[in-house]
């Protein structure tokens, strides 16, 4: 059996030679957070971290990572949602679709942690995900947002109101 | 509980059918987004109405029958709903209903259909008379209870009151006596003047879940006993398969099945899709690529040629002769523009999972229109429309690619070779580029007289190239008319109407329909319609020496509205005013949708012909606006997609297939790319339109307006990485 560290678990897994650590994810280890968009790096939509940096997950063989390497997907960025990344996101409300934005997040993510006060070029030149809904703008403030601590400009906020919901 | 229509179906039985999630409880297998707690207070919880189920504890779950594809129609619809039934907004949910029980309760949720920025413009009538007829039954029902009449008896925030005897309730208490009454009929709704959710710049109602990772999309479907299919569709279109090298890859690790699909399609099936796509790319398939194997884009461009000065065309739009009137001009202006064919590039690829049984059939798909799904999947399981299903799964992506159904019947066809076993068909992302329902691909040559004083004499416009109906839909074409091809350019009305007035005109149109397969994609024919009209008006407007807004107010003195969102853009630009140095402007307005929608762009051009495009000032006037903050969000989104329209999107034709296969040679816009979006939303009030789509036909032409401003070129013909801006 082949194992991987995955969000703080060392995980068994099989799978044939050359397959991406994606596919292992998403089929071996059921954590569909990571996605498929284009198989050749492009698109950004698989991204998750290794020892904190960000890959892309469909062109990183599984059997080429160590059980030491410490691989973080969407999952396991927080117990419940609680990242500052992911407050962010929800307070600006910044997905439209959503299909690309864990792999932003996660891109984000590591972002924030090299550079905790990224400049608008830092972001252009990190935040290499496709999102075909357009969401760039929103993804840029709640970068931003973290940045500050969580603080949101007004104009960032754009003064969504959030209500807590006690619906199921 | 006597809203069954059909007395075959128990109340349980919907129950646990309603909802995609709930759904899959019928085949009894896991999916991670039901929480157990609902499934188990289903049965129990009283539907009031075909739109509205009250829990005991007071929460409501709002059944909306359009499809979420990020576009928030889902949150929209639900504050429609909410708005009327006075229920507290916090304690709102929403599902799915199924088509399947649309059919059995004879369509109570009226079209399924998600597409032409309908989703609430055209279902708000019904929708909210739904949420009221709800409240007015849970008053009734308190009212009952208490033996008062109903009109003392007042609901907010889940609360009926009676005001008289101080005595209140809940809706939750009183949801299963609402639920025996018989529905009133004469239901008022209230002027939108008064509403207090809807209107407001609430949050999403599906945002957290898609920060998490636990967001599913059809995609992300697993259940026992599954297995995994890739599929091969011939690359050129109205090509077959000639022979499929079946031996070589069954006896890969995994791979269960090779499957032929109708006469064009091979798929492979395993129990991963890793596998399955590996053993389609080892697989040998030998092609009869039929009859265009020759097609290439140069042979597609000389038959629109050949259109552009056809002697035979459809007319769209004509105010007197305008031969004569561009005859006697002082001045002549005359242009070519064309569009190229383009992707819609979903994020998340087309897929569907699919069960067949001699018995049953029943599809798990991202689709935008759950009814044609369900007629799809009917017929090819070869099973009646009663005993299919379609659970609607939410979707990364649509921009109308979704509104087609041919990934569900492949879904079918293989699941029908293997009775009993879940299949799951992905596409990858090479075949989701292969076999798109492309942006239709039209020239367009305009020809205008300018008098003496620089005014329009009139304006010709004939548009050659392919129509989305004769593709999608030709039973629709009447007498070789394509409605739809002249959107924007229509005369008055409330869709898509033209917002000048000149002396003379003739807009027409020559079809010109190559093989490959034209498909809805967001703004449709708005989008090129409006590139080559507001261009045009610019280079008139620069041939006459005129101020391309003042020349624009001009012609625009019988549409207010139209005139309204242009003013706006203009003066939130500050056009009056210089641009920063080296900064440039230009102008684009538009109606389609329902909707009347400018922009300004500003832009740069380095030394080195790079574009940056800095700012757009955006102004909508969509009649109400539900939701401002999800309008801005649907406005930004159309610049992005537009603008990567504009800069990279093109699919070129060789050999009868798409040259493009991947994000590396099919572009999309990125985060550097992506302007700043000022958003004015101006509701007149009065009128219901759309906001998806409309912004995106203005994206490219005020950028290419504000390209000329900067550099004196004109492009006519995209994408603008085929064109260096660069200074002779």
């Amino acid at each position: 059996m082949a194992k991987l560290n995955v969000n703080g678990k060392v995980r068994d897994y099989q799978a044939d030679e050359g397959t991406p650590l994606l596919w292992v994810l998403r089929e071996q280890l059921g954590l569909t957070g990571t996605k498929y968009g284009c198989g050749i790096a492009q698109c950004g939509t698989c991204t998750v971290l290794i020892d904190g940096v960000p890959i892309r997950s469909c062109v990183r063989t599984a059997a080429s990572l160590k059980p030491t390497e410490k691989i973080t997907t969407i999952e396991g960025l927080s117990p419940d949602g609680s990242h500052p990344v992911q407050k962010a996101w929800v307070a600006l409300d910044v997905p439209q679709c959503g299909f690309c934005q864990t792999g932003m997040i996660m891109a984000a993510t590591a972002l924030l942690n090299t550079k905790p006060n990224p400049t608008d070029k830092d972001i252009d030149e990190t935040m290499t995900n496709i999102c075909r809904c357009g969401t760039y703008n929103r993804v840029r403030a709640a970068i931003k947002s973290v940045a500050a601590g969580g603080a949101l400009k007004k104009a960032d906020a754009n003064d969504i109101i959030h209500v807590t919901r006690s619906a199921t | 509980m006597n809203t069954i229509a059909s007395p075959k179906v128990s109340r349980r039985r919907f129950l646990q059918g309603s909802a995609a999630t709930a759904g899959s409880l019928v085949v009894g297998f896991h999916v991670p987004f039901l929480k157990p707690a609902e499934a188990a207070e289903g049965s129990a919880a009283p539907e009031v109405n075909a739109w509205v189920v009250v829990k005991p504890d007071d929460t409501v779950v709002v059944r909306i029958a359009r499809s979420e594809m990020g576009q928030g129609t889902l949150t929209g619809l639900a504050q429609l709903v909410a708005e009327e039934l006075e229920c507290d907004w916090a304690k709102v949910s929403t599902e799915y209903p199924t088509p399947g029980q649309s059919v059995e309760r004879k369509r109570p949720w009226g079209r399924f259909s998600t597409g032409g920025s309908q989703g609430i413009r055209g279902s708000h009538d019904y929708v909210r008379k739904g949420g009221a007829t709800a409240r007015m039954m849970l008053v009734q029902a308190a009212a009952d209870e208490w033996k008062v009449p109903a009109g003392e008896c007042t609901a907010a925030n889940s609360v009926i009151t009676h005001a008289a005897s101080k005595r209140t309730t809940t809706f939750g208490k009183v949801a299963s006596a609402a639920a025996k009454l018989t529905p009133p009929t004469d239901v008022k709704l209230k002027d939108p003047k008064d509403w207090k959710i809807a209107g407001k710049r609430l949050a999403r109602l599906d945002t957290i879940d898609k920060t998490t990772g636990k967001q599913i999309y059809g995609m992300d479907l697993t259940m026992p006993g599954m297995l995994n299919a890739a599929i091969k569709d011939c690359p050129v279109f109205g090509g077959k398969v000639k022979s499929v090298d079946e031996a070589a890859v069954l006896k890969r690790p995994g791979v269960k099945k090779v499957v032929r699909v109708g006469n064009s399609a091979v798929a492979v099936v395993a129990d991963t899709w890793w596998r399955a796509k590996t053993a389609l790319d080892a697989l040998k398939i030998e092609w009869d690529e039929g009859p265009h194997a020759k097609a290439s884009s140069a042979s597609i461009a000389e038959s629109l040629n050949a259109g552009l000065v056809a002697r035979d065309a459809v007319v769209g739009n004509q105010v007197g002769n305008v031969a004569p009137a561009i005859a006697a001009a002082a001045k002549v202006i005359e242009a070519t523009y064309s569009y190229p064919y383009q992707n819609h590039a979903c994020m998340e690829t087309m897929n569907a999972t699919a069960k067949w049984t001699p018995e049953r059939c029943e599809v798990w798909t991202p689709t935008q229109n759950g009814e044609s799904a369900l007629a799809a999947t009917s017929e090819a399981a070869g099973l009646p429309l009663t005993k299919c299903e379609v659970y609607k799964i939410h979707l990364g992506g649509g921009f109308g690619r979704r509104g087609m159904t041919d990934w569900i019947r492949q879904a079918v066809a293989i699941a029908k070779e293997m009775p009993g076993t879940p299949i799951k068909l992905i596409w990858s992302r090479e075949e989701d580029m292969a076999q798109g329902r492309y942006h239709p691909i039209t020239r367009c040559k305009l020809t205008a007289g300018l008098d003496a004083a620089g005014d329009v004499t009139g304006l010709a416009m004939r548009i050659s190239g392919q129509s989305i109906l004769a593709s999608v839909a030709p039973q629709n074409i009447k007498d070789g008319k394509d409605p739809l091809a002249f959107q924007g350019l229509n005369a008055a009305g409330p869709e898509s109407s033209i917002g000048y007035t000149f002396p003379a005109l003739m807009i027409d149109h020559a079809m010109r329909n190559p093989h490959v397969p034209a498909g809805f994609w967001r703004g449709v024919n708005l989008n090129q319609n409006t590139i080559y009209l507001e261009c045009f008006i610019d280079e008139l407007a620069h041939a006459a020496g005129k101020d391309p807004l003042a020349f624009r107010q001009k012609l625009m003195g019988n549409h207010p509205r139209h005139l309204a969102v242009l003013n706006a853009v203009a003066e939130r630009a500050g056009w009056s005013k210089p641009a920063a140095p080296g900064v440039f402007r230009g102008l684009a307005q538009a109606m389609g949708f329902g909707s009347y929608v400018a922009a300004c762009a500003e832009v740069s051009v380095n030394a080195a012909g790079e574009l940056k495009i800095h700012r757009i000032v955006a102004a909508t006037d969509s009649g109400h606006a539900v939701n401002p903050q999800q309008i801005e969000a649907q406005v930004e989104g159309s610049f992005a997609y537009g603008l990567s329209a504009a800069l990279y999107g093109e699919c070129t034709v060789k050999d009868g297939r798409i040259l493009q296969s991947n994000f590396h040679d099919y572009p999309a816009l990125r985060m550097a790319d992506m302007p700043t979006v000022e958003t004015v939303i101006m509701p007149s009030g009065g009128f219901w339109g759309g906001v998806g789509e409309p912004t995106i036909a203005v994206a490219a032409p005020a950028v290419l307006n504000a390209i000329f401003a900067a550099t004196g070129k004109r492009i006519r013909d995209l994408p603008l990485k085929n064109h260096s801006l660069k200074k002779a």
